[in-house]
């Protein structure tokens, strides 16, 4: 037995070149120190993409992507098909859980300033990978076409649809027309299975190489000659596992003891229900434009939060590049406190939204 | 050249418009409202009032019922011969009607609406009243209005359903109104505690009962004793149906009691209940029947039924409620048993027969679906059990896989310290 491993193990080295991606691997080091454990939430974005490759995959087995027979498969799945509820269940928890550990990820690198050169790529290919799966959530909610979903994409398009000149084209061409009709959820259908996760490979290969050919960044104010350093592999890797199990673990908890449900049917002539809201991670930008007065200085408010949310996305891919004294290794309080301040209004309006739902 | 025909085409427009817009003026002159409008209380009333009016969006005006001529100015002018003023109480059906009884000149505004309210009218208790002289009775201004009338479809007329109990009850349910009359006046309060308002009021029913449904409308007057059943049969058809079919119907004719409102009342029916059947305290068969009779025995022993099949329905109900809080999903079950909530009320239907043989008979094939889906939700909580089992094992199993690469870690930790 050892005898065929030796073989086999020679067989694939001298064609896959293995022996150099482990001396890579043994060789690279992770910076230690008291912040090292933010590291980890990154690995995790990859566990839960993994998770959500694999049940994607079979959830597709049974999914029907037509308004007649989508409610009814994803019901079927529910019910009849054996460890369906677990599959489907796992897929809709994990891609709550991912979102959540992406915002996770991307402040925990934000303020400890991990974008700096020779990094800013990353953090503009994380940036991306952040819209990608935030258009994965909201493509992906539409498809069980229950209810909520329904009401919940509507409002998130109307929403899109009021962006200045290129709004309400953006709208229909998501749409399929001026409204969700049968056109609506196959396009969804096929974002989610098919482009997005072309873009996803793309930009999560980018973002991988360089995470591993830059390595880990360490904070600011450390000496590079006092700063402790730990093997990538086998050390990191197992520690990156070992929080990979403990998710796996929740994951399981949570689709035992709240399994995702079905709910009703959607119905394209009902009224909306009361106090329909967007899936959580949307739920700030959803709140600011009800909180918004409805004109600010002659600029219809709606309008106004819509161009201030696009903008400010657009500068905070750019960090790496306005932050001039990180770069120089110097600290940089204006963009820690920047991001302090919109993490707190994330997570305070988020909360409101569902704390005071008639606000 | 052609630009020269098109200017003047444009000023001969201009032309005539100059010409005529003096009498188009006139036209839209209303002398009516202009005067009433400077009037006090009563005689302003009817300008504000019109505004809403049906009649007014049909384009009628002042003068097609009370006549004149608005067009003129001077008081005098406008009230000439064809004018008709207000007419008195005992004249306002035949005012209403000398339109609304004409089926030609209607179907000119709604060819759809009846045109026989008046001689319904004289054959109402109201009718009959005005006819002996007494203007107190009910004439068609006091359930339309005189002239801010809605088209009975519109919410806030007095004649679009929720309204009625209480348009009815202006006049029915003044004490002090009513009191030459020598009739109660509790029937509002009454109907507002009925399964009917609730229906009406609460789920926003349309189609539920309110006093013109049983009463009639312009022909209204009570129901007697004979013919409160077939008010009753008008929507609980099949109820009537089982009701003629028992012991009841013969009972009740040779007694002269009325049928429905004998164990269910009038006004104030109340949402029936499981206990009104049987022999217990509040039950209604033990009004007539004595204990140890036969009729007695009877009713005991079909409660007895539908208590054990309400009671096997409600077992399963919170079999599946349990299944469905630890998250398996029961919605083919649940669906499954209306099956048995429909033969449940068709069984609290056929009770009305007082046939045991075919309310057995209906139990079995409702006690049938229940036993399906007991299955089912057994199942269910099996699968729950499953799943709470799966759950345990393979976390123990994880957490045991995860001890042993923390424990690997601190190995590799303690062999080649960073």
């Amino acid at each position: 037995m050892k005898k065929f491993i030796k073989n086999a193990s020679s067989y694939l080295d001298s064609r896959f070149k293995l022996s150099a991606l482990l001396d890579f691997a043994r060789k690279k080091k992770v910076p230690e120190h008291e912040y090292s454990f933010w590291y980890y939430f990154g690995g995790i974005c990859l566990f839960l993409f993994i998770i959500q490759v694999i049940t994607g995959i079979l959830l597709l087995l049974y999914y029907s992507p037509s308004v007649e027979t989508a409610y009814e498969s994803v019901h079927f799945i529910m019910s009849q098909v054996k460890f369906g509820w677990l599959i489907r269940s796992v897929h809709s928890w994990s891609a709550n859980i991912l979102i959540g550990v992406i915002f996770i990820h991307m402040f925990s690198t934000f303020l400890l300033k991990a974008y700096r050169s020779p990094r800013e790529l990353t953090w503009v290919s994380g940036f991306f990978l952040l819209l990608i799966f935030l258009a994965f959530g909201f493509s992906g909610y539409l498809l069980p076409w229950n209810t909520l979903s329904f009401f919940a994409t509507r409002v998130g398009t109307d929403i899109a649809g009021t962006v200045p000149l290129i709004g309400k084209a953006v709208k229909a061409f998501i749409l399929g027309g001026p409204e969700i009709s049968d056109a609506t959820l196959p396009r969804f259908f096929w974002l989610h299975v098919a482009i997005l996760p072309l873009f996803t490979v793309v930009i999560l290969g980018i973002h991988l190489v360089l995470v591993q050919t830059l390595g880990m960044s360490s904070p600011l104010g450390i000496e590079k000659a006092k700063l402790r350093e730990f093997p990538f592999f086998p050390n990191f890797i197992l520690k990156d596992f070992l929080g990979w199990m403990l998710i796996f673990v929740l994951i399981g908890i949570l689709c035992v003891f709240f399994p995702w449900g079905v709910g009703q049917k959607a119905d394209l002539f009902a009224s909306a229900p009361v106090g329909i809201k967007p899936e959580w991670y949307f739920t700030f930008m959803f709140t600011t434009l009800k909180l918004i007065p409805s004109h600010v200085f002659l600029i219809k408010g709606e309008v106004l939060a819509i161009l201030g949310f696009i903008v400010g996305a657009f500068l905070w891919m750019l960090v790496p590049f306005l932050d001039k004294n990180a770069a120089r290794e110097k600290k940089s309080p204006f963009f820690t406190w920047a991001g302090l301040v919109i993490l707190l209004y994330i997570i305070v309006v988020t909360v409101l939204t569902y704390l005071l739902p008639k606000i | 050249m052609k630009l020269t025909i098109l200017k003047k085409k444009y000023f001969s427009g201009l032309i005539l418009a100059a010409l005529f817009f003096p009498l188009s003026l006139t036209a839209q002159q209303n002398s009516c409202i202009e005067c009433h409008r400077d009037l006090e209380d009563k005689l302003m009333a009817p300008v504000e009032a019109f505004k809403l009016d049906v009649h007014q969006k049909f384009g009628l005006n002042c003068s097609d019922c009370h006549g004149g001529n608005p067009a003129k100015e001077d008081i005098d002018s406008a009230k000439d011969k064809t004018f008709k003023g207000a007419p008195k109480r005992n004249q306002i059906p035949e005012f209403c009607a000398s339109c609304h009884s004409n089926s030609a000149y209607m179907k000119n505004f709604n060819p759809g609406l009846r045109v026989d309210q008046l001689s319904l009218y004289w054959t109402s208790h109201h009718g009959q009243l005005l006819r002996q002289g007494d203007i107190k009775t009910a004439v068609c201004t006091d359930c339309h209005e005189a002239h801010g009338i809605l088209a009975s479809n519109h919410p806030k007329s007095l004649t679009f359903p929720w309204n009625i109990p209480q348009t009815c009850g202006r006049c029915h349910a003044d004490k002090e109104y009513m009191k030459s009359y020598k009739i109660p006046t509790d029937q509002l309060e009454n109907y507002k505690q009925s399964v009917h308002a609730g229906s009406l009021f609460e789920k926003k029913d349309l189609s539920a009962p309110v006093c013109n449904d049983c009463h009639g409308n312009h022909g209204a007057s009570p129901p007697e004793v004979s013919s409160i059943a077939f008010v009753c049969r008008q929507c609980h058809s099949s109820t009537a149906e089982f009701f003629s079919r028992s012991p009841h119907k013969k009972a009740f004719d040779e007694m002269g009691i009325s049928e429905c409102e004998a164990c269910h009342g009038n006004h104030k029916v109340l949402a029936p209940s499981d206990n009104m059947l049987g022999t217990q305290e509040g039950a209604v068969c033990v009004q007539c029947h004595e204990a140890g009779s036969e009729p007695y025995q009877l009713a005991s022993r079909i409660k007895a039924r539908l208590d054990e099949f309400v009671s096997k329905i409600g077992d399963v109900d919170n079999s599946l409620d349990r299944a469905d809080r630890q998250g398996v999903d029961v919605s083919d079950p649940r669906f499954k048993l209306r099956e048995a909530r429909t033969s449940l009320i068709l069984v609290r239907n056929l009770t009305h027969t007082l046939d045991l043989f075919e309310i057995e008979k209906k139990i079995e094939d409702g006690k049938r679906v229940v036993s399906e889906v007991k299955a089912e939700a057994e199942a269910a909580l099996k699968e729950a059990r499953f799943r709470k089992r799966g759950l345990v094992i393979t976390t123990l199993f994880i957490l045991l896989l995860a001890i042993a690469i923390f424990l690997k870690i601190k190995q590799i930790e303690k062999k080649s310290p960073a």
